[in-house]
This record gives structure tokens, C-alpha cells and sequence, in this order.
């Protein structure tokens, strides 16, 4: 899809001829977000849906305890501080950003008054600045009021290497301004399309300026309200025992009306992901269970309880297959996947495209993952079919064994092909996880019957995802021929996400395998693209750059993607909650409630 | 027993502590894992962060500088900072420690509640019927591993005849009885699966004991001076029979302290063992180390506090 399809469609949305939804499908199916979708659509002049208002209780309260379950609770409080997902969710119980995303990818205002856009001039022609207008009489629970300072203060805290936030790749970059006590304008030093990253969603969560002003930079870890946090939002911090109990009790000032429902809650940790499933769809103990790695077969059999409903939320995360274009056989200067080597039979394109056959998708899906792994549409390979909705993907072992035939891979007398002496034959590593294995083996059969020999290697996961330098089998040092993994998208713009593949990322002894590109691709054209994409102007074009990396990706076989993995959530039959795969698990809390 | 006893056998406690803690140390130090690698996997964080927090926490210094930096804080009472919770690691612990005292203690005292009566009225009708279930039910007891009680259980009474409930709360809010209620109900499962185990090795451990005693000469004379059988049973077979269960009791102690992993995992318990395993999952190593190094503390204490009461209780044992 190039920019003037693009724009097309855009016109058509505005026009009235397209949906949407549709809209933001079809995007999907490219490769884009649905928060990056429906930010073109505001660039393009449609202003972003609301949702239609769904929240049914009168008054405030009254709705007794509210108990969820995350069974990794959060270890800690601060949002900044926050490692993975269960921090920022047990933080944002009681800390709220600007805006949040919907699972359509739309944002919905939390401590700004409105969504910044063109209509109105908040969002600057030129994508170097956005104008957030804050939500006026708005209190921390301690009582003191709302206002641009803590705003600001936010990013001074956060952009400072000596506190060591772990959101500071948002703030970094950014120049943020008070204009008067309720107006912010966030600055960028190029033109940034999608600029609702900074006090947006997971990152953006806003923390107290006058507890946390004695507490910036290397003091940062001795501040009290770490462990003791005043937010805005809905529920008032009452106890927190790291990774057993996050506890609130409701906000009586909040700061928007009838709301939050419940009286408190409770936020439990500990325990597996199988018995938190039956806590809330089999005996009903508790209303809401996050993050539910459970197979869907289970999963299935415990709804049958009539208690408890299990919701999918589509993102960014994706399980895939990596190829490595480097030889992992070989040792150059100490290491091994060198980029000074070229792989000897996976730098055979025909090898590649039959490999991405070999991959059975369907069956992946269908018995192994079901609901919570769809066969992915992120990644498509055939351009052809970007217009469907429905993507398809090939599953062919003949067609695969026909590519290598003509590639001159001639079978041996072992049954595995060769060619020029190079034998057809990979090892091919993942985590310890049993989804994993069943994965690779459904791979490795197929292989087989297309000639190609598979040896399959699992690496538990605490060395597999470790950054251990000593450890050979770690993922970033991709000591063998493919390795499959999921790789998260934790920000809904794809620009970070496919710096991945970018040359100068590539992981290497001399960056101690930091770099982000794992599979060390090197491709000039993709460069080139990728670079004009960060500076590119107009966010229409910018898109059109983006969607042709992921082409170029797929087309190529740098990686095979196998599923995608959404959140997957239980809920309690009465609550309603959404839940949004482009935010965290308790993003809209406050308008969380139970039908009577 | 002298004083001087005591003090020797304190003063041999350092070194020993000191080498376990070595040992703990290097063997943390050399285990893989990352307690940052949630940021390794995550695009959205520059590498720089993580590179700046293991700089903070000192983790790019070398094994023994950081081994002797521990030691050091350790000695003035620092027990560390959690790389995962950002708090000291002794609040960590504390918090911990009353739930743990109450599940874990409470399943020890039924053990032993159990255990003593049936353990003696097992030896003192040896091979009768009594005897022989008890002592199937014991073998039964600790064969059965305390994940598949504490699953059965779950399954037996919170979701089929759904009268317990299966994950436990430390913070119930409420006060007086139902209050009081609320916690025995959440605290009868995991107490009873542990309650158990201990009970059943102890039954067979105070039964052969007892067997041991009852068929010492003494015993057959007090019977034949026409002293009671009851009599003869607590005041001249017990006495002596339990000299060696309070040793055991007292060595079990430490793990009162430490916790049960396995049960508190299953229930959600809050306490020490499961502080211990996700501290473990997330690499964060002060944590591990001041948990694993204050059982180690305990053990020690422990044995030696059975080694005096053992000497207390029997005044033919003499210490040198």
C-alpha cells in the first residue's frame, strides 16, 4: 500500500464511505497500530471517536470491594520506576496520565480536558508541537491541586539520567512548557506524527511535583511516596506489600462524577496463572484475573462455570521465528553470528521462502494457542492480499519442497537436501514453555517432509532472555539458525518497534549484544527507508514508509511470524470492564463497575 | 553444661556463618538472570537505563567487592536495598513475617498436637488396629507431596463443595468475630496440608521412639511395683521418649521462619517462602540472599538451642 492509497482511504473515512473500524483493520493487516491509525485519521482531519458512554451507576460508591488478581503482583509503586506490566497496573490504581487508548486504538481523556487535535490548533501543522489542555479543579488525594507544574515536573524527572527512569526514551526527546496553569505544550526537535507518547497511556502516568521535588535524580529511590503513592485517581493508596497486595480505598474527591463505583480495592498477587483463572471463572472469589497464560482449552472448560467470562484484547505482541543471516557455526573475533559472516544455506532466498512455508500457522493456532494466539495478521506475506480483511497465509509443504527443487537443493540419500556439500539442517531454539515446544515440533515435522532437518534446542528462560554477556544461549546472541520468541510492542507506534531491523542495530560483541536487531538483517534499502521515515513530515507518507518496512521484512523472511498474542483477561460475569491491549490491564478503572 | 560451652560453640557459629555466606554469594553470583532483564526484552527502554540501574545498584562491580560490600552492611545491620521493590530488604521481610508465623506456626503446633497422642498410643498398642492405620494414615501423610494435597484439597473444598475459599488474604478488612472467622477459614487449608506432612513424619518419628523406651528395663520395673499403666506411660515412658522429638521440634524451627514454598505458592500466602521464590524469579539477589542467609542464621541458632536443651532435659548427656 503506497501514500496515495493511503490517502485514499483516509478520504473515504472522512468522506463517510469507510468505517473507522475498518479503517484501523486494515491498517492493522499492514502492519500499523490502531493508536497509529486513528492518529493519521486526526492528522487527516477526523477527529477521534469517543466511545459511547457505557457507565450505568448514579452515585458514587456503594459497590462494596473490588478484588483483581494479577498473579505477579507489583513489586513496586512508582510508575516511572515501573519494570513490567504489573507495575504500571498496580500503579495506575492510583496515578492517571493526560489520556489513555481504547482498545480501538482511540485516546480518551483522563487528566486533560480534551484530546489535543487539528480542528482547534492544539496539534501544530507542522507535528513539532501538541498543546495539552488540562482538566481544571482536579486534586491529589492529599488535597493539593492539579495543575501544569506537575506536568512539567514530570518530564524533568523523568528525562533525567541520574533517576534512571525507565520511561525516559518518551521524555528525552521532548521539550515540555507551561503556557499558563492549565495549558502544556510538548515540543519536539523534529516533526513528530505520532506525538501522544509523553503523558499518554503506560508512560504517561503523572506523579505529585511537590512529593517528588526533593526526590529527582539520584535521589530518586529514597523518596517515601514510592512506597506511599497520592495520585488523582480513583482510589486512595491504603496498603502495598510488594508483590502480595496493592490496596485502595475510594477516592471521595475524584474528579469526575459518580464515579468510581466501588468502595475499595483489592489487588492480590502470588500464585500461577491456572488457579487465578479459577478464582474468577470457576468460583467466582474474585471479580478480574489479568494476564491469563493459560491454554485456551482450560480456559474454555473453566467458563463453562457460568461465572466468569474470559475478554481478548488485540496488540502489538508477536510470537515469531527469527532466521539469522549471520553463520552461528563460525567464530570471528570471539564471536560467534558474527556480522563479518554470512549464514552458508539461510542466505539462500529460496531457503527462506520454503522455510516460511513450512510454518503451519493454523494448526498452531488452532491447537495450541486458540483464542489467545490467532495466526497473525500483523505480518502478511503477499502483498497482493494487504486490500482483504481477511489475511491469509500459506501453509504448503509441496509448493516448499518445489522452491528448494528448483533452488538445485537436491535430496540426499538421507532424505535431507543439499547442495554443494551444505546440508539443509538447523537448529532451531526457543524458551522453555510448553506452547513453545508444541510449536517447534509441528515446525520440525513439517520440515522434515520437505527435506530440511530441524534440531530442536529449549533454553530455560530466565538464561534465554537474560542479558548474561558469559552466556551463549542467550536470545541476543542467536548461537544457532532460527530461534522463535515474542517480541513485545509496549508503545502503540511501530517506529521503535521496527528499529529492530535497522543495520546499525544489529547485536554484537563490541555493543555487548545490546543492539535490537536480533537477526542482524542488513539491508541498505530498509535503512534508507527507516531513516526517512523518523524525519518524515507528513504523517501520511511517514505511514506509507512504515507499512513498506514490514513489507520488506516479510518479503524477505527475515523473521516468520506465527501468532500474535493478545491480552487475554478473565472477568467476573456482573463486572464491566474494558480492556485495552494498547494500555495497561487498569487503564479505565475508574469506570469499572458490577451490574446489580 | 557450662557457660563455656555455649560461648565456644557460638564463637565456632562465625566462621560458619561467614563460609555460608560465601557459598550463598558465590553461587547467587554465578547463577544466570538479570533483575533488569524485563528491560532487556522491552524496545521502549534505551539501553542506557538499565545500564545506569546496574550501575546504581553496583552490579557491574565485581563478585567480591560486592560480596564485601554486602558483608559490611550486613555487620551494621543493613540487610540490602530490593532491586525489584525499591525498599530495604528487612521491611520486605517483616512484612512477611507475621503471616508465615501464623500459617507455618500454627500448622507445626497441630503437628505436634497430633502427632504426640497419636504417636504414643500407637507404641503402647503396638500392631493393634489402632496402630496399624495410624500408621498407613502416616505413611499415606508424608508420601503425598504437599502439592497434591494442597490441589486436592482446592479442588475437594473450595470448588466442588465450595466451602473454603483458595486464595488467602492477609488483609481482610473487618473486625471481632466474623473478622476472626474470615482468617481460620482462609488459614484451614494451607494450614491443614502442612499440618499434615509434619504430623506424619512426626507420628512415626514419637511411635519408634516411644517402642524404644517402653521395652527399657525401668519401665518393666515401675509396672512391677504396681505403678499405674497410665501412670508409667507419662511420667516414666513420655519423659524420656521425647527427649529426642523436642530435638527434632527444635530443628524444625527455622522453618517456621523460612516459610513452606510450595504451600504458600498454591495458596497465595504471603509470607517468607514466597517472598523467597518470586525474589528468586525476578533475580533480585539481595532479597534471595537475606532470606536464604537468615535461615542459614536460624539453622544454626537452632541447633544449637537443641543441642542445650537436649542436655538440659537428659543430664547424662555431658558437654566438653
Amino acid at each position: 500500500m503506497n501514500e496515495h492509497e493511503l490517502r485514499g482511504l483516509i478520504g473515504k473515512v472522512k468522506a463517510g464511505k469507510l468505517s473507522r473500524r475498518s479503517f484501523v483493520q486494515r491498517m492493522a493487516a499492514v502492519g500499523l497500530t490502531a493508536p497509529l491509525a486513528t492518529q493519521l485519521l486526526a492528522h487527516g482531519g477526523v477527529a477521534m471517536a469517543q466511545a459511547p458512554a457505557t457507565y450505568k451507576p448514579t452515585k458514587r460508591g456503594g459497590g462494596g470491594i473490588l478484588k483483581v488478581l494479577w498473579w505477579q503482583g507489583p513489586t513496586l509503586l512508582n510508575p516511572h520506576f515501573a519494570v513490567g506490566t504489573k507495575d504500571q497496573d498496580g500503579s495506575r490504581l492510583f496515578y492517571e496520565p493526560l489520556a489513555g487508548w481504547d482498545p480501538d486504538g482511540n485516546l480518551k481523556p483522563k487528566l486533560a480536558a480534551a484530546i489535543p487535535g487539528r480542528e482547534d490548533g492544539t496539534l501544530a501543522a507542522d507535528g513539532k508541537s501538541v498543546t495539552w489542555k488540562l482538566k481544571q479543579g482536579v486534586t491529589w488525594h492529599d488535597g493539593k491541586p492539579f495543575t501544569a507544574d506537575d506536568v512539567v515536573f514530570n518530564w524533568e524527572y523523568a528525562k533525567d539520567p541520574a533517576t534512571a527512569a525507565v520511561t525516559s526514551g518518551s521524555y528525552a526527546d521532548v521539550m515540555v512548557e507551561k503556557i499558563d496553569p492549565y495549558t502544556v505544550v510538548v515540543k519536539f526537535a523534529k516533526p513528530t506524527p505520532f506525538w501522544a507518547d509523553a503523558f499518554v497511556g503506560t508512560r504517561g502516568m503523572i506523579i505529585p511535583k511537590h512529593l517528588f521535588a526533593d526526590f529527582i535524580g539520584a535521589k530518586s529511590r529514597d523518596a517515601p511516596t514510592n512506597l506511599k503513592p497520592v495520585g488523582t485517581g480513583p482510589y486512595m493508596f491504603k496498603d502495598f506489600k510488594p508483590g502480595d497486595l496493592v490496596a485502595g480505598v475510594i477516592n471521595p474527591n475524584y474528579h469526575q462524577p459518580n464515579k468510581p463505583y466501588f468502595d475499595s480495592i483489592e489487588m492480590k498477587g502470588g500464585g500461577d496463572a491456572v488457579s487465578a483463572a479459577r478464582a474468577v471463572l470457576q468460583t467466582g472469589e474474585f471479580d478480574f484475573a489479568w494476564n491469563m497464560q493459560v491454554e485456551d482449552e482450560i480456559l474454555q472448560r473453566l467458563e463453562k462455570g457460568g461465572k466468569g467470562r474470559v475478554v481478548i484484547s488485540p496488540g502489538g505482541n508477536i510470537e515469531h521465528i527469527q532466521l539469522n543471516t549471520t553463520d552461528p557455526w563460525t567464530e570471528v573475533d570471539g564471536e560467534r553470528s558474527s556480522l563479518k559472516t554470512k549464514h552458508p544455506t539461510l542466505s539462500d532466498p529460496a531457503v527462506r521462502q520454503a522455510l516460511s512455508m513450512l510454518v503451519d500457522k493454523k494448526s498452531i493456532e488452532q491447537h495450541i494457542y486458540g483464542r489467545t494466539g490467532p495466526a497473525t495478521a500483523n505480518f502478511v506475506n503477499n502483498p497482493k492480499r494487504f486490500v482483504s480483511t481477511t489475511t491469509t497465509y500459506e501453509f504448503n509443504v509441496d509448493k516448499a519442497a518445489d522452491i528448494l527443487e528448483k533452488a538445485g537443493w537436491k535430496k540426499g540419500s538421507d532424505g535431507i537436501r543439499e547442495k554443494d556439500g551444505k546440508k539443509l539442517k538447523f537448529v532451531y531454539q526457543t524458551s522453555i514453555n510448553q506452547p513453545r515446544q508444541k510449536t517447534q515440533a509441528i515446525v520440525k515435522q513439517a520440515a522434515q517432509k520437505a527435506g530440511i532437518d530441524m534440531e530442536l534446542k529449549s533454553v530455560t528462560a530466565s538464561v534465554f532472555f537474560s542479558s548474561d554477556v558469559a552466556n551463549p544461549d542467550t536470545y541476543t546472541k542467536f548461537y544457532c539458525d532460527l530461534q522463535m520468541y515474542t517480541t513485545t510492542m509496549s508503545q502503540p507506534d511501530p517506529e521503535v518497534f521496527m528499529m529492530q531491523f535497522v543495520s546499525s542495530e544489529a547485536a554484537t560483541k563490541a555493543n555487548k549484544w545490546q543492539g535490537r536487531n536480533i537477526t542482524r538483517w542488513q539491508s541498505k534499502e530498509y535503512d534508507d527507508n527507516y531513516a526517512a521515515s523518523q524525519s518524515e513530515v507528513d504523517p501520511v507518507k511517514r505511514a506509507a514508509m512504515l507499512i513498506k518496512a514490514n513489507d520488506m521484512v516479510i518479503n524477505n523472511q527475515v523473521v516468520i511470524p506465527v501468532v500474535s498474542r493478545p491480552g487475554v483477561a478473565a472477568l467476573g460475569t456482573k463486572l464491566n470492564a474494558v480492556v485495552s491491549g494498547w494500555d495497561n490491564n487498569t487503564w479505565d478503572l475508574s469506570d469499572w463497575y458490577k451490574d446489580a | 553444661m557450662s557457660r563455656q560451652y555455649i560461648i565456644r560453640r557460638l564463637l565456632i557459629t562465625i566462621p560458619s556463618l561467614l563460609g555460608i555466606s560465601i557459598v550463598l554469594f558465590a553461587i547467587l553470583a554465578l547463577a544466570p538472570g538479570d533483575p533488569f532483564e524485563e528491560l532487556a526484552t522491552n524496545p521502549a527502554v534505551p539501553p542506557e537505563v538499565r545500564a545506569a540501574l546496574r550501575a546504581k545498584f553496583g552490579l557491574d562491580d565485581p563478585v567480591w567487592t560486592r560480596y564485601l560490600h554486602w558483608l559490611g552492611a550486613m555487620i551494621q545491620g543493613d540487610w540490602g536495598f530490593s532491586f525489584a521493590s525499591r525498599m530495604d530488604v528487612d521491611t520486605l521481610i517483616l512484612q512477611r513475617l507475621p503471616t508465615t508465623l501464623i500459617v507455618i506456626g500454627s500448622s507445626q503446633v497441630i503437628a505436634i498436637l497430633v502427632a504426640l497422642p497419636v504417636g504414643v498410643l500407637a507404641a503402647t498398642r503396638p500392631y493393634s488396629l489402632f496402630d496399624q492405620i495410624a500408621n498407613t494414615l502416616a505413611f499415606v501423610g508424608f508420601s503425598l507431596p504437599t502439592f497434591f494435597t494442597g490441589l486436592l484439597f482446592i479442588l475437594v473444598f473450595s470448588i466442588q463443595l465450595d466451602w473454603l475459599p483458595f486464595v488467602y488474604r492477609a488483609d481482610i478488612a473487618g473486625s471481632g468475630w466474623p473478622w476472626l472467622w474470615a482468617h481460620i477459614k482462609q488459614s484451614i487449608m494451607p494450614v491443614m496440608v502442612l499440618g499434615l506432612f509434619q504430623g506424619a513424619s512426626l507420628v512415626r518419628f514419637v511411635r519408634s521412639s516411644v517402642l524404644d523406651v517402653i521395652k527399657l528395663d525401668y519401665v518393666t520395673t515401675a509396672r512391677s511395683k504396681g505403678i499405674g499403666e497410665r501412670k508409667v506411660i507419662t511420667k516414666h515412658v513420655v519423659r524420656n521418649a521425647l527427649i529426642p522429638v523436642v530435638t527434632l521440634v527444635a530443628l524444625q524451627m527455622p522453618i517456621v521462619f523460612g516459610g513452606a514454598i510450595v504451600t504458600e505458592q498454591i495458596f497465595r500466602v504471603p509470607g517468607i517462602g514466597s517472598l523467597l521464590i518470586s525474589a528468586m524469579l525476578a533475580n533480585d539477589t539481595p532479597v534471595v540472599m537475606a532470606v536464604t542467609f537468615v535461615i542459614a542464621c536460624l539453622v544454626v541458632i537452632f541447633n544449637l538451642i537443641a543441642d542445650i536443651l537436649y542436655g538440659w532435659l537428659d543430664p547424662r548427656i555431658s558437654f566438653r
